[in-house]
């Protein structure tokens, strides 16, 4: 397992209090594996994202552990963390459309940035030209300004330079979010590309719509309001998600959902909580149809089927009939 | 490129143009005719003698033709760099302006570079240094607040009149003649630093305080995120802040020009300098509006050819403007 993510916590600090937007997560990620991380705006899976990389101002490391490649990744010490920034780990950030320097080349930008952290720009350059190819850029984009460019150009720019120097985990947020659906599956299939070429190892692909991962992702993460809610390989969390939230996030999709007459589509009712003090016991519960008494205590994160992990008592409680059942009839015959 | 410089200089001639009739016009359309003015200095008795002397005057300020004849005459004159004869000095007013304006162009010129460059760096290193800030912030804002003539006042008031470092009023010692001498050339500078000094303050606290806050900005932007995520130095992402401050600060220093050319004229008053703006206040009290005419026909000039100057460097550093002109780029 190349990323091993134990328990980790990240708060932000305000002036009302710790917002407890990543509350002890725990889970792992092969290598050459796409992970998919999926839940409403507002579940914490940016802060996910961004805290395994920089944890910028506000934000704290507040407990759990981070492995990559079998070493602990500093991620709350921002001195010792510079060195695996871009050479181990690695972002495409939410806001990759702006995220490049206006008024620099980008080749010159590119340059200035490896030269601050120590890489001979020309010794990379050939294989940055190759890149910046392969996904689809005029080869004079190094030599352009970034707003001579689409947005769509801009963010596969900085696709390329954020995995220039070939990290073991990429963490992509919401790449594909503002793009059409054309563009969309595009992008997908350059994170597969990237994949398969060796480019990463492990990548993480932040997203609020779960119809681009069913194309790309190997697995899986649902997240909600801080918390895991379930993990298990595309296709099962798909097919067979176990968890009410996981269930309602596809029912809210027309093209994966298997329902196409319930469209027009609506969203979840309700809204995640406020992780500033978030409910006690299962966060998603006032919004839950299926909500029981023992859903006032917090629902364990569990692996139910083999590579299927689900926090919700209800689905541990259906395992547990669905197990018991054939010995009941075996015990009638 | 060529047609971005064109469209420029298009827009600073028509600019020169109205700027040039309306400072023409201004004293054309006030009540009051010059040459009533300029006899009324004298002690004419005779009534003959007034009306000889009223024509004779009037075909020497060319008052005595109609308006239209008098504006293309007027022209013609700033075309030759002629402006008619000063009541004041009893002098061609090139003449007098051309005495005054060495001391503006000493005052202004150091004042404005100095007060811009050092307010960028002091203001961009406040942004990163807490301790700096709290110093930078709250003088700066006291500096940009003041109104000139309350600062050279002050200034006047404790280092000329109370501690007497500097001599309170006038460009030299009148004892001494203008001259390329050290005791003039000393003199000078003795004269002229409280009068830059006010110039300079106000401009430095607003300087600065801009700076810092774009600073500021630039630093929470997105591409410097970005770069700090993927580990760039702070040296890197700092550059790349403060170059893309300056642009504002550049543009903003377009815009200053007028308000500090107006401080300066107030703060000239205030020391007794002699320099346009103290001239300014002297063909106001004269009403001498031939020197008047001239100087603001001077300062028009002057403003213009610093906001050009100003416009080429702002191409120069800015590539959005530099690649928008040549209309090659989406
Ligand atoms: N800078 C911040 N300061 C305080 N709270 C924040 C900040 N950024 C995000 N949050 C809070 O953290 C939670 C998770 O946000 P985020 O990670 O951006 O979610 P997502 O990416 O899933 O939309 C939200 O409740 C949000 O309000
Ligand atoms: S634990 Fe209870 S409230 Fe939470 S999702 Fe499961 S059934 Fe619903
Ligand atoms: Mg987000």
């Amino acid at each position: 397992m190349s990323v091993k993510i134990d328990n980790l916590q990240i708060y932000y600090t305000t002036l009302r209090g710790e917002v407890k937007a990543v509350d002890g997560v725990t889970f792992s990620i092969g290598d050459g594996e796409i992970m998919g991380l999926a839940g409403e705006s507002g579940c914490g899976k940016s802060t996910l994202g961004n805290g395994l990389i920089y944890l910028e101002g506000r934000m704290r490391h507040a407990g759990g552990h981070v492995t990559l490649d079998g070493k602990e990744l500093p991620i709350g010490d921002a001195k010792a963390m510079e060195q695996h920034r871009l050479r181990s780990v690695s972002i495409i950030p939410q806001y990759a459309m702006s995220a490049l320097n206006p008024t620099r080349k980008i080749g010159r930008m590119t340059a200035d940035l490896l030269k601050s952290r120590g890489v001979d720009y020309k010794s990379v350059l050939e294989e940055f030209r190759r890149r910046v190819a392969l996904v689809g850029l005029p080869a004079d984009v190094l030599e352009r300004y970034p707003f001579e460019l689409s947005g769509g150009m801009r963010q596969r720019a900085t696709m390329v330079i954020s995995t220039l120097l070939n990290p073991s985990l990429l963490i992509g947020d919401e790449v594909t979010s503002a793009l059409d659906v054309s563009t969309q599956r595009a992008v997908g299939e350059m994170f597969m590309e990237f994949r398969d070429r060796g480019y990463v190892k492990s990548t993480i692909v932040i997203t609020h719509d779960l119809s681009i991962l069913a194309q790309i992702a190997d697995t899986i993460l649902i997240m909600y309001a801080g918390k895991l809610a379930e993990k298990a390989d595309a296709q099962t969390i798909v097919n067979n998600p176990l968890h009410p939230y996981t269930q309602q996030l596809l029912a809210s999709l027309p093209e994966v959902g298997l329902r196409y007459d319930e469209a027009p589509l609506v969203g979840i009712p309700g809204r995640p909580p406020s992780l500033l003090d978030p409910p006690k016991g299962c966060r998603f519960r006032d919004r839950c149809p299926v909500a029981f008494e023992q859903c006032t205590a917090e629902p364990p994160f569990v692996e139910l089927h083999p590579g299927h992990q689900v926090a919700c008592w209800k689905a541990i409680q259906d395992a547990q009939s669905f197990n018991e059942e054939p010995a009941a009839q075996g015990a009638g015959r | 490129m060529r047609r971005y410089f064109f469209k420029k200089i298009v827009t600073y001639i028509v600019t020169f143009f109205v700027a040039t009739t309306i400072d023409w016009a201004i004293p054309h359309l006030m009540p009051g005719n010059p040459v009533e003015i300029y006899l009324g200095r004298f002690n004419i008795s005779s009534n003959t003698q007034y009306l000889a002397l009223q024509k004779t005057i009037s075909e020497a300020f060319g008052v005595n033709v109609p308006l239209w004849r008098q504006y293309l005459d007027f022209w013609n004159g700033v075309l030759h760099w002629n402006f008619g004869v000063s009541f004041y000095a009893t002098a061609p007013v090139t003449h007098v302006i051309a005495q005054a304006v060495p001391y503006t162009l000493a005052l202004l010129i150091p004042a404005i570079v100095l007060s811009y460059v050092l307010g960028n760096r002091i203001g961009a290193m406040a942004a990163r240094r807490k301790v700096l800030d709290n110093v930078v912030l709250p003088i700066g804002y006291l500096f940009q607040a003041a109104p000139f003539a309350w600062l050279a006042l002050a200034l006047s008031y404790f280092l000329a009149v109370r501690l007497r470092w500097f001599p309170p009023s006038l460009g030299s010692d009148p004892g001494i003649g203008v001259g390329w001498n050290w005791a003039f050339i000393w003199s000078a500078i003795r004269h002229w630093f409280l009068p830059f000094l006010s110039v300079f303050l106000v401009s430095f606290g607003g300087w600065a305080i801009g700076m810092r806050n774009l600073v500021i900005y630039e630093l929470e932007t997105d591409y410097a995120r970005y770069l700090r995520s993927l580990g760039a130095s702070q040296r890197l992402v700092r550059r790349y802040a403060y170059r893309n401050a300056v642009l504002p600060q550049l543009s903003g220093l377009a815009l200053a020009l007028g308000v500090v050319v107006g401080g300066n004229i107030v703060t000239e008053v205030v020391f007794q300098y002699p320099g346009l703006g103290h001239l300014i206040f002297l063909a106001i009290s004269d009403e001498d509006f031939f020197l008047l005419q001239g100087i603001f026909l001077f300062i028009i000039i002057g403003v213009l050819v610093a906001n050009f100057i100003i416009d080429i460097a702002y191409v120069l550093i800015d590539p959005r403007t530099r690649l928008s002109m040549t209309g090659a780029t989406a």
